[in-house]
């Protein structure tokens, strides 16, 4: 069923995942011409994207060689010594499925000269700083005619699960707007390999870790509950009384209010008549005349 | 005279529940201090930056969530700001009025600024009267913060009746590089003093205190006596009870020494718009 041949309201069910269903075809073209008419708005010939053998990177990798050309998409993997072989597998089989060039760069030695110094740090600090390596790398070959392209999902950054300056950084975000399952049937619809979209979803941050086991819920339950909060702007004890999982709902609720300081632009203070962000606001696709 | 309390204080941004217990804990102050009427800011039970939070803090004005205010307002009135969510399901940038334990008046901000840094128009929809009610102080209208700005609302209120203007404020600070003091103040403390002075009565402007969002609200809270003066001023940028006398008489004695509400031609008034609104053809 498409979305337009639904009869009848939308109830908050957590047996019915069929709301969050989206027409992939459409969202596809949307998508394509979001990255190309943004991008070349402010004067920007390439893409860049760090590619990490999973499936969001995957399919923000399909958008941009449909929207750009793949000669123009820069596609990176940068592996840490930690990082699993199946991500390289994967990362480069994106590449080919898709005719991208990927550059593979180790980010082993310049992440351990710093963590050699740093001393004894947990592995959220440690994922952090290879997340904020790795970006900052994507920005160094964006110059000078290059974009960063983002791949958070909507679940993620609703949830906060993210790093600033890391993951998180980007100049355009083609799929920020996406469930993390929409963004699986829309990565069906473009063709990333089965194997990609079959995998459990991980930020590879260190050795077995995967995102819903660290989270402690699956996206299937945290993206239809999101929708009914976000999208339908119901409320926590309404999605209760309806039969979700009432923990889940206030500590999915909490997380987005304690995570939503990651997902604005850093405050500035005002003090003057007219200040940047605040009341000096103009648009980002300001054009020439 | 009436011994009146106001309560410059720096709600949190969308944490309902802490904001009714530091009203209830302000109430207490005031009450210790022997007010007969506590005056807080413009949205003073939600915070004033709230967007998309408005519709989750709205109340109805019978909302039992208000309950604890009007419980509060048996020793003393209670002047509040809420989100109402009107019958129609409208939400409302709104201001109680509680006294004796009970709700006698709401005035809903007419004036919703939408430019420059505010947002209102957004989120809130106007309100389409001003009311002149009783208030421990004398007959009273309520002008939220926008409001104030509009020299037809304290006109509308010194011409319909009332003796003394509550104006709860969220004013936020800003020009400093226009030296001396902060642009906003010179403007409100200005304003305060002319409506006062030429309409005769009390200007209460009760601003808040406090940071949302990288925007800090100043304060400066005052009372503004119908012969210029200021009667109390609080610090800038401090939490501050300020309490301040409204003395009844001197509006008399200044009404006598300066008739100029008494004079006032209000039909005149009436009937010039009218003209210019092409209501009235015939001269």
């Amino acid at each position: 069923m498409t979305v337009s041949e639904r009869i009848g309201s939308i109830r908050p069910d957590p047996k019915d995942p069929a709301p969050l269903r989206i027409d992939e075809a459409l969202v596809r073209r949307m998508l394509v011409a979001f990255v190309r008419e943004e991008s070349a708005k402010s004067g920007h010939k390439r893409v860049v994207l760090g590619l990490s053998g999973g499936i969001d990177s995957a399919a923000v990798a399909a958008l941009a060689a449909e929207a750009m050309g793949p000669k123009n998409v820069t596609a990176l993997f940068m592996p840490y010594r930690s990082s699993s072989r199946e991500s390289a597998e994967h990362a480069r089989l994106v590449a080919k499925t898709f005719g991208l060039a990927l550059e593979e760069i180790d980010i082993t030695p310049q992440v351990d000269a710093y963590f050699a110094r740093a001393g004894d740090i947990d592995r959220v600090r440690r994922g952090n700083k290879m997340a904020r390596e790795r970006k900052s790398i994507e920005y160094d070959r964006s110059w000078p005619d290059g974009l960063v392209l983002g791949t958070s999902n909507k679940t993620e950054l609703l949830l906060g699960y993210g790093t600033r300056y890391g993951d998180m950084a980007c100049d355009l975000n083609p799929v920020g707007d996406l469930y993390k399952s929409q963004l699986r049937e829309l990565a069906v619809l473009v063709g990333v390999p089965d194997v990609v979209i079959r995998k459990p979803p991980t930020a590879d941050l260190w050795v077995g870790q995967t995102d819903e086991s660290e989270l402690g819920f699956t996206y299937a339950d945290a993206d239809l509950i999101l929708y009914h909060l976000v999208d339908r702007r119901l409320r926590p004890e309404t999605l209760v009384a309806a039969g979700f999982d009432a923990k889940l709902v206030h500590g999915l609720r909490e997380r987005m209010r304690k995570s939503h300081y990651k997902r604005v632009m850093p405050l500035i203070a005002k003090v003057s008549l007219r200040t940047i962000g605040h009341d000096f606001l103009y648009p980002r696709d300001w054009e020439a005349d | 005279m009436t011994r009146i309390a106001l309560a410059q204080c720096a709600p949190a941004l969308g944490a309902f529940k802490r904001n009714i217990a530091m009203h209830q804990e302000w109430i207490a102050r005031a009450k210790a201090e022997r007010a007969e009427l506590i005056v807080f800011p413009e949205l003073s039970l939600t915070g004033y930056y709230v967007k998309d939070l408005a519709g989750e803090l709205a109340c109805a004005a019978d909302d039992a969530r208000l309950q604890p205010i009007a419980d509060a307002s048996r020793d003393l009135d209670v002047c509040a700001g809420f989100v109402e969510r009107g019958r129609d399901a409208r939400l409302h940038i709104a201001q109680g009025y509680w006294s004796r334990g009970k709700l006698v008046h709401v005035h809903r901000k007419v004036y919703l600024p939408t430019y420059g840094i505010f947002d209102d128009g957004r989120y809130f929809g106007p309100g389409d009267r001003f009311e002149v009610f009783q208030s421990v102080a004398g007959p009273a209208g309520i002008a939220i913060c926008e409001d104030l700005w509009h020299v037809s609302v304290p006109y509308l209120y010194g011409a319909t009746g009332a003796t003394i203007v509550l104006s709860p404020a969220d004013s936020p600070g800003r020009g400093v590089a226009e030296g001396g003091d902060l642009g906003t103040a010179e403007s409100c403390r200005l304003m305060d003093r002319f409506y006062a002075q030429y309409l005769t009565m009390y200007i209460v402007f009760v601003n808040r205190v406090g940071h949302e969002d990288g925007i800090a609200f100043w304060g400066g809270s005052e009372v503004v006596a119908p012969d210029g003066s200021v009667v109390a001023r609080a610090p800038d940028f401090e939490e501050t009870l300020l309490m301040a006398e409204v003395d009844t008489d001197l509006v008399a004695r200044e009404r006598d020494r300066n008739p100029l509400i008494r004079d006032e031609r209000t039909d005149l008034v009436v009937a010039q718009l009218e003209r210019a609104r092409g209501m009235m053809p015939k001269d």
